[in-house]
């Protein structure tokens, strides 16, 4: 998939999970993130994020960034 | 299961906690309070004669067959007219009473055409029948009463003819138009002798008539008839299956003569209809033989290439072959599926095990994913399970509905009839949709409140309704209290309090008047039971996940959950689309919900089927053609789906299927998605095969095999063979043992079986230890979640915006005689009534662009551009366009885009940035596919006709 709809998703989840309470934003959208996106899609985003990550919201840069920590898939794209 | 004619008991029988005991003929009978003395005779079977009643309708008492006579009580009463009470001494069998029929029946007669013989009801009609029952043998008047025999046949209907010669002015059409389907097509004109059925237009076709069936079926003589049966002859057998349409999932009698269907009736037995149906349902089944069927498996090399006929081994060998071919080069996630919603829950649950278990990944993903997944995530979210709260019935006890983003009158016609009458009882109506449809002002209903929002400000809408409940005090507390998390209430009550949100502020987005806003707040929290019923104009949006949420929040506040007459229930469209997603189609989930990287789950899963699965979720639909586009993805097994005409951007579908090496349709027909296919594996119909349907209400209803699969196997079958080639073995030697597989391994379905099914008529999940029975209303005592759970829902505007060069915004629907795609209704006499989509345009937007009424014009968006004749009409506001994707040659979804929901990626079909112009010619686009379609269908040894 290409990075830009990617962006996009993230970006979108991001949007939504912004306004819930500050403690569970970040979490939220990694977590949504974490649920629904298959291995192909999680290794296309760290490797974009790995890339400069051009286009991710803040929040949605933080929550990529902790959906990484301890996603077995992430052992596979460089760090 | 056979039962020719349904029991009638002539008047409704309704449930009542008061009983009453009374004597008919001498038996003694006990009765619910407000019986009539008709029902309560059929009840201790003793029919009464009757012409006027049927227990569809209430009492009208103007035949006077039914005559009887009470002890105590002058006269002869009519017994449809006259409730039981405790106590009474009926006698129905009196010379007296015998005199005064045969009196009667010899009025009916003496102006009664006596054609028996040749009459296409003959065997089948009740002024025979009751001729008989009164022991008719010669008629003083004469048999000359000519009054009705000179009116003209009118066979306008495609379905059913009108021949007024025979008709005996029981108002039972007119009634059954009144009060079973709510559209008042029919009156009776005239007094007295020269009275007669009448619809205010030159003919049935002309007239508001939407061909619901019901007066057919009321009708007790050939009046009214089905076209089939007149040309067949009276059925000889019925069995009792659901409708392959909509989510409403009504029951039907499936009546035939050896191998031929000669009608479908409704089931009065059916929980989900009572008795009730569409057009669809009804009258237009006859795509299941229409002569575009494909009945032989068959395989090519190359989309360029003809088909090539082959029998089902070679199909499943070569289909075998080709995906371990890909997954051997492109590994084991280059291949994945599509499971239907059109087919049973055996055959869904059968297509996705064979995808985590044979093809050992979790590439599976269902239509639902273009429609109801937002339902999915928001509703369990908020409530804990993936699922509307009512069933059908519950919305007769409704005091106030809000419709949002749906349009029942054409898409679920049955609901609506049951909505309608309870409007007409009396229980407000608040439709927030941008359309003015028909149930804004349609007979005897007319919505309190229209809020006819701008596409895409759902959110802004419910975050504006949510704002006067809990800034004007409308909160239920105690439910709050008591069944919602605290801190999560706090933190919304706050978010929605605050003046960004009131509806003074969300009038710029909406378009909505303020006041209007707060007026159908008010009503919704304050005025007794609230329902909220949706559709798609719900879900299809980039925030439909939110929406959602915001109706569950909007219910809860108001404590409109957990008894009858409340909830929050999406109208699903297809009629399997609850089961394809309870049966676990989604590529994160198993069936129950449960994602697939819960590790006790998925080892339940993986010690029955005796294979290790993934536990990461797999490709959704998007994803799958994405990563063809990209070369990864090579190989999809498509059941009953048709991606390249209901997907949104069509070209990238298109390029998706084209990039594949192996594309396998399994349909009854070469839909468009075929064309881009390797094999086919001919499908069979729902009259073809046993299985099971979930309608929207979460009932499980059976499906029955009325007649040998046209094509040689169920599609269950097709699944098992092709799993077997793949060298994955099924043992299952009818669909009742795949039911047993999902109840032990789904806890909502632990207490599902077959034997249940026919035992209790349907089944509505969750049905387990703790609701044996099923469970018509969910959430009564606690949400499956344990607290209902609010959330926030900001207002996020859709990226999809109108500017200069696409100042309109585009919506899509559906219209009543036709059903999506058109696979099968563009196959049958529906096209009567729509043979094309046509796009509507107010006038303002229609001048200002000298387009006229019936104008081919070219509606163009970032996407792509179709050609469409024009409509124009105030039902759509200006600035906002809309048409339908009934017909492939349409293309509609050409137009649409690629955003989609932020949750679930169902695509934001309700909202395109359009321009509209006239011109003269079809688009590059259906110019190419018109050049194409027979190319990429032929068949070595001749053509197969498209349907269009
Ligand atoms: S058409 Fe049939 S139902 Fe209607 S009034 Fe005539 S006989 Fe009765
Ligand atoms: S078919 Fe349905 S809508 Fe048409 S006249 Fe009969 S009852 Fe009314
Ligand atoms: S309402 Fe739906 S389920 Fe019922 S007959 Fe019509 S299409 Fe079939
Ligand atoms: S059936 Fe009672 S009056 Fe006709």
């Amino acid at each position: 998939m290409s990075a830009d709809k990617l962006v996009r998703m993230a970006n979108q989840i991001a949007d939504f999970f912004r306004s819930q309470p500050e403690d569970s934003a970040v979490a939220g959208a990694a977590d949504h993130m974490k649920s629904f996106w298959n291995p192909v899609m999680r290794r296309q985003i760290y490797a974009h994020l790995d890339a400069g990550g051009t286009g991710l919201d803040t929040l949605a840069l933080d929550a990529v960034k902790l959906m990484r920590t301890g996603d077995p898939v992430a052992a596979k794209t460089k760090t | 299961m056979s039962l020719l004619r349904e029991a009638d008991s002539g008047t409704p029988i309704r449930p009542s906690h008061e009983k009453v005991t009374l004597t008919i003929d001498g038996a003694s009978v006990t009765v619910p309070k407000g019986t009539s003395v008709m029902a309560a005779a059929s009840m201790a079977g003793n029919q009464i004669p009757k012409l006027c009643a049927t227990d569809m309708l209430e009492a009208f008492g103007s035949c006077r067959l039914c005559l009887v006579e009470i002890e105590g009580r002058r006269g002869t009463p009519a017994s449809c007219t006259t409730p039981a009470e405790d106590g009474m001494v009926v006698h129905t069998q009196t010379q007296r009473i015998r005199d005064l029929r045969k009196g009667v029946m010899e009025l009916y007669i003496s102006d009664h055409p006596l054609d028996c013989l040749t009459c296409s009801a003959n065997g089948d009609c009740e002024l025979q029948d009751m001729a008989g029952a009164v022991g008719l043998r010669d008629v003083r008047y004469g048999y000359d009463g000519a009054k009705h025999r000179t009116e003209a046949l009118d066979a306008s209907n495609p379905y059913f003819s009108f021949d007024s010669s025979k008709c005996i002015v029981c108002s039972r059409c007119v009634r059954a138009c009144e009060e079973v389907q709510g559209t008042f097509a029919l009156t009776i004109d005239n007094r007295g002798l020269l009275s007669k059925v009448a619809t205010g237009t030159d003919d049935f076709l002309t007239s508001e008539c939407v061909s619901c069936g019901a007066c057919v079926q009321a009708c007790p003589t050939a009046t009214l008839n089905e076209k089939s049966v007149i040309e067949l002859g009276t059925p000889t057998r019925a069995t009792v299956t659901t409708c392959a349409y909509c989510g409403v999932g009504c029951s039907f009698r499936a009546e035939t003569q050896g191998d031929t269907v000669v009608r479908m009736v409704p089931y009065k037995g059916g929980k989900a209809n009572e008795g009730h149906s569409c057009v669809k349902g009804r009258f237009a089944w006859g795509y299941t033989n229409h002569a575009d069927r494909i009945t032989r498996p068959m395989i090519r090399k190359s989309i360029d290439d003809p088909w090539t006929e082959v029998s089902w081994d070679e199909a499943f060998a070569h289909a075998a072959s080709e995906f371990r071919r890909i997954q051997a080069k492109y590994g084991r996630d280059a291949v994945g599926g599509i499971t239907s919603s059109r087919c049973t829950n055996e055959e869904t649950f059968l297509v996705q095990k064979l995808i985590r278990a044979g093809f050992g990944n979790n590439n599976v993903d269902t239509c639902a994913r273009v429609c109801h997944s937002p339902t999915g995530y928001g509703l369990k979210t908020t409530f804990g399970t993936s699922a509307g709260t009512q069933d059908f019935k519950s919305v007769a006890a409704a005091d106030v509905v809000m419709i949002i983003g749906a349009n029942p009158t054409d898409a679920h016609p049955v609901f609506a009839s049951r909505l309608k009458k309870r409007l007409r009882e009396g229980a407000k109506l608040i439709v927030v949709d941008p359309r003015s449809i028909d149930l804004v002002k349609t007979p005897h209903v007319q919505a309190a409140h229209h809020l006819g929002l701008l596409p895409g400000t759902n959110v802004a809408m419910i975050n504006a309704l949510a704002h006067v409940i809990v800034t004007e005090g409308l909160v239920d507390e105690a439910f709050v209290r008591e069944r919602c998390e605290p801190q999560d209430f706090e933190i919304w009550a706050r978010f929605v309090a605050d003046e960004k949100n009131s509806p003074e502020a969300m009038e710029q987005f909406t378009g909505v008047s303020a006041a209007e806003v707060r007026a159908a707040a008010r009503l919704y929290a304050a005025g007794g039971n609230s329902a909220i019923y949706y559709g798609l104009g719900v879900t299809e949006h980039s925030q439909g996940s939110t929406m959602v949420m915001g109706m569950a929040n909007l219910a809860m506040a108001t404590g409109n959950l957990g008894r009858d007459g409340v909830g929050v229930n999406p109208l699903r469209g297809q009629n399997n689309v609850q089961g394809a997603c309870d049966m676990g189609s989604f590529p994160h989930e198993f069936s129950g919900y449960r994602h697939v990287s819960d590790d006790a789950t998925r080892e339940m899963f993986e010690s029955l089927w005796g294979v290790e699965l993934q536990n990461e979720p797999g490709l959704r639909i998007p994803n799958m053609l994405d990563e063809a586009v990209e070369g990864s993805f090579k190989g999809i097994y498509v059941q009953g789906e048709d991606i390249a005409q209901s997907d949104p951007n069509t070209r990238h579908v298109v390029a998706g299927l084209r990039a594949m090496e192996c594309v396998i349709v399994q349909d009854l027909f070469l839909n468009e998605t075929a064309k881009y296919a390797h094999v086919f594996f001919p499908g069979s119909s729902f009259l073809e095969k046993d299985g099971t349907f979930t309608n929207a209400e979460r009932r499980i209803s059976m499906v029955r095999k009325v007649l040998e699969p046209a094509n040689g196997l169920a599609d269950w079958e097709i699944t098992i063979r092709f799993a077997e080639a793949l060298g994955y073995r099924m043992d299952y030697s009818h669909p009742s043992q795949i039911m047993d597989e999902i109840a032990r391994l789904t806890p909502t379905f632990a207490g599902v079986s077959y034997e249940k099914i026919e035992a209790q008529g349907s089944v509505q999940w969750p049905c387990n230890d703790s609701a044996p029975d099923g469970t018509p209303i969910m959430h009564v005592d606690r949400f499956v979640r344990g607290k209902g759970k609010f959330m926030v829902t900001e207002y996020v505007p859709t990226e999809e915006r109108t500017g200069p060069r696409f100042p309109l915004l585009l919506t899509t629907g559906r219209i009543l005689t036709q059903y999506n795609v058109g696979a099968q209704t563009a196959r049958t006499s529906n096209t009567i009534w729509h043979d094309e989509d046509l796009l509507e345009i107010h006038p303002f937007d229609a001048e200002s662009r000298g387009i006229r009424e019936g104008d081919l014009v070219a509606l163009t968006s970032r996407s792509g551009e179709i050609s469409l004749h024009a409509t124009i009409t105030e039902r759509v506001q200006p600035g906002v366009v809309y048409t339908t994707f009934h017909h492939a040659r349409t293309g509609a979804n050409v137009v649409t885009t690629d955003y989609s929901d932020w949750a679930t990626n169902c695509p934001e079909y309700k909202v395109t940035a359009v321009q509209v112009q006239r011109t003269n010619r079809l688009s590059d686009w259906q110019q190419e596919e018109l050049d194409s379609a027979e190319r990429l269908r032929r068949v070595s040894d001749g053509l197969i006709d498209a349907a269009e």
